[in-house]
């Protein structure tokens, strides 16, 4: 089960700790995997991490619309194949409580959580209506649901990407393309080694399951949700945060 | 039968997958061709990039039957 042998899969975001373990778990199961992220070196040292089959890179910076526009069509030729899975996963964040927050915080983690998103599933859903079959998993966040002091721009683009995502899945479902949303809780990332440790524990005893998670429990769902198998789930939301928040 | 009617009829019968001779000028994509309003909107899309010109959303609506997308077509290239 769960095989993705002769798909490609492009994986935005794929040089942080979520996006390279989504990367390397439809790699071991036999997709095709594209890699895009800002930073080429640590792509490329990605990449070579995953062998020398079925593994290519395409730098990007999602913040410039034209360079949205294109990765698709860029991802295509390096791959040499249409792109089957799109999995839509960087993100930044800009955090400061709203009465300190700017405009351009604001404006920045709209454009690059969200309306990058955007184009890049509009550019893959075109191929993938023609011919019939695609898979796209946008990466949310339990902050879209719950909301979160201080993330009033992040909340706000990754619920607007839910939103997003429903509105595709019924334009889309007719022609056999899923799309859907992983949403993470809190996940060990080089965003949250940052934190105290007294702040580590508090988060941990609001998780029902006691741990933190890890980005292979977040690349597990991303799987499911790109497998044929999951042929009949569309528009929805996937919740992987530990029982944390149960929605 | 004009050029560009020619290849409209040849972009319909590709996107559409159906017979030739069923697309006639006055063949309706939804009610005679069996297209939904993705496949209208798929078409549109393939005729902007075939005949190189842009079909605003209001005027898209328009376009109903063949006849509809050839004679806008046309009178695009003529302007």
């Amino acid at each position: 089960m769960f095989r993705l042998d002769g798909k490609v899969a492009l994986v935005t975001g794929a040089s942080g700790g979520i996006g390279s373990a989504i990367a390397a778990t439809l790699h071991a199961q036999g997709a095709t995997v594209v890699l895009s992220g800002t930073r080429e070196a640590v792509l490329q040292q990605q990449a070579a991490a995953l062998g020398s089959e079925r593994v290519y890179y395409v730098a990007a910076n999602l913040s410039e619309p034209e360079e949205a526009n294109s990765l698709i069509a860029k991802a295509e030729e390096k791959a040499g194949a249409p792109v089957d899975i799109l999995i839509n996963n960087a993100g930044l964040t800009r955090d400061t409580l709203a009465l300190r927050m700017k405009d351009e915080d604001w404006d920045q983690v709209i454009n690059v959580d969200l309306s990058s998103p955007f184009r890049l599933c509009r550019s893959a859903l075109k191929g993938m209506l023609r011919r019939r079959a695609g898979r796209i998993v946008n990466i949310a966040s339990v902050v879209g649901a719950t909301g979160n002091a201080g993330q009033a721009n992040y909340s706000a683009a990754k619920a607007g990407m839910v939103g997003m995502t429903k509105s595709l899945a019924q334009e889309a479902g007719s022609r056999g393309v899923t799309v859907n949303v992983v949403a993470p809780g809190f996940i060990v990332t080089a965003m949250t080694d940052v934190l105290p440790e007294a702040q580590k524990e508090k988060l941990q005893s609001q998780i029902p399951l006691g741990r933190l998670g890890k980005p292979e429990d977040i690349a597990a769902a991303v799987l499911y949700l790109c497998s044929d198998e999951a042929g009949w789930v569309t528009g929805s939301t996937l919740h992987v945060n530990g029982g944390m928040a149960m929605i | 039968m004009s050029e560009i009617a020619d290849k409209v009829k040849k972009i319909v019968v590709e996107h559409l997958g159906v017979e030739e001779s069923k697309v006639t000028p006055e063949a309706s994509f939804i009610d005679d061709l069996g297209a939904d309003s993705l496949d209208t909107v798929e078409l549109v899309m393939a005729f902007e990039e075939a005949f190189n010109v842009e079909i605003p959303e209001d005027a898209a609506e328009k376009i109903a039957t063949v006849k509809d997308a050839i004679d806008y077509i046309e009178k695009q290239k003529a302007a």
